[in-house]
């Protein structure tokens, strides 16, 4: 039987392209524990932001296999050798993927906005300084800079923006990224989350984070938002929400993330006391 | 690159309004045959812009496809979806360019690779 996932022996490699390692590989596992509701997703487009060796994408288009209504897969990166690596990636596998050498989806956007259905990506998230960010060849494949976000936080608008409206993203990111205010941030532009894989090494904690865009909670943030205006149309002097708000903010949090032990408690209460920025 | 991609970039300069379509200039195009998948084709004809893709499919070379924007009915015919098959996923730009429609600036394409990467005063 044909491997559900890209074989380790069968993925090309350079010296300056990321190898998999535990992150690629607990990506691939969250895809893989997904795999009944991917299938009947039926995803028509794929993207994967930063392939790297192309264990990823190699195994999300093995895992769809023939999906019905056929699904079409890209994959970009920064890195020339990256893109040549995957390209032999999949070769090797039998699967097909169009690559793109660009910063994240830049070229995509114009033309891809709303169509995209499943976006994968294991960014650079390695909390580094400032001026390691996006240097040539191998370490901008994990220099996040501070907090490890500078690159997450360029994805996730643009992520936004290219999925459709059934679509699904599916993130590495790392404790120091610090996921509860990634998915309090996404909740504001409507999207639902949960951690589909866990996993701690000896060094990081790393979550795969999905998320989706969920009607209820776009209305909530709709709602909020005139709530919002309607606060400051009234000139209330104080920005801070009254308890009751906030206490309810919690507790829909709670049900809708699912946000694990660990989030709740690397969880810092003063968020609770600013508001939601509007911008 | 096959033409669906073609159909999907545009030009990401700074400033440019109309990135799109961008020009092609081909120096190789290849043939891959792929297995034909009519619910897909159906999907992507509601988003592909279609004048773009006779241009493209032209100058590389193929000039089977209908001119005019056909009516979604055409996805019943067996035959419009082999040639839509054939455009859209089958041709692909092995050595050329990708052109800026406005500011003419080339994006090469290399072993089939679109290189849409900026230089910093583009960004
Ligand atoms: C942590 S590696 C992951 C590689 C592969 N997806 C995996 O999981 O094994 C991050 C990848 O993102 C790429 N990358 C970094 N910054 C990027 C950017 N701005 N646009 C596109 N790709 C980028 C790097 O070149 C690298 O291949």
């Amino acid at each position: 039987m044909p491997s559900m996932i890209a074989q380790i022996r069968l993925v090309s490699s350079h010296p300056e392209v990321y190898e998999p390692c535990e992150d690629s590989f607990a990506l691939v596992d969250a895809l893989l524990a997904d795999r009944s509701k991917l299938l009947e997703h039926r995803p028509a487009l794929c993207l994967e932001i930063g392939c790297g060796s192309g264990y990823v994408i190699t195994s999300l288009a093995l895992i769809l296999g023939h999906v019905e209504g056929g699904a079409h897969y890209m994959a970009t990166d920064i890195n020339p050798f990256a893109i040549q690596v995957t390209s032999e990636t999949l070769e090797a596998h039998g699967v097909y993927a169009e690559l793109i050498r660009t910063d994240i989806a830049s070229g995509l956007e114009g033309r891809l906005g709303g169509s995209v259905d499943v976006i994968v990506c294991n960014p650079p998230y390695v909390p580094t300084p400032e001026d390691e960010v996006g240097r040539d060849g191998i370490a901008s494949s994990w220099a996040g800079g501070e907090n490890g976000r500078r690159v997450i936080d360029k994805i996730l608008p643009i992520a936004d923006n290219l999925l459709s409206e059934k679509g699904w993203l599916y993130m590495v990111l790392l404790t120091e990224n610090n996921p509860s205010e990634i998915c309090l941030h996404m909740r504001e532009k409507g999207y639902a989350s949960r951690i589909v894989v866990q996993r701690s090494t000896e060094e990081e904690t790393l979550h795969i984070v999905k998320f989706w865009r969920d009607s209820d909670i776009q209305l909530e943030t709709d709602e909020n938002r005139s709530k919002n205006r309607n606060v400051q149309l009234s000139k209330a002097n104080s920005l801070r929400f009254p308890f009751r708000r906030q206490a309810s903010i919690v507790v829909s949090l709670r049900q809708t993330f699912q946000v694990s032990a660990l989030f709740m408690n690397s969880w810092n209460i003063s968020d609770y006391d600013m508001p939601f920025s509007l911008a | 690159m096959k033409l669906l991609t073609h159909n999907m970039l545009s030009s990401n300069i700074k400033g440019v309004t109309n990135g799109f379509p961008l020009g092609i200039e081909a120096e190789k195009v290849i043939e891959r045959s792929v297995d034909m998948n009519p619910d897909f084709l159906k999907n992507m004809f509601s988003k592909i812009e279609w004048k773009p893709l006779v241009e493209a499919s032209r100058i590389m070379g193929y000039s089977d496809l209908p001119e005019d924007v056909p009516d979604s009915s055409v996805l019943d015919s067996e035959e419009f979806l082999r040639k839509f098959h054939h455009a859209l996923l089958e041709i692909h730009l092995e050595e050329g360019a990708l052109v800026c429609p406005q500011t003419g600036r080339k994006f090469p394409v290399n072993k089939g690779i679109p290189n849409m990467l900026l230089h910093e005063d583009e960004v």
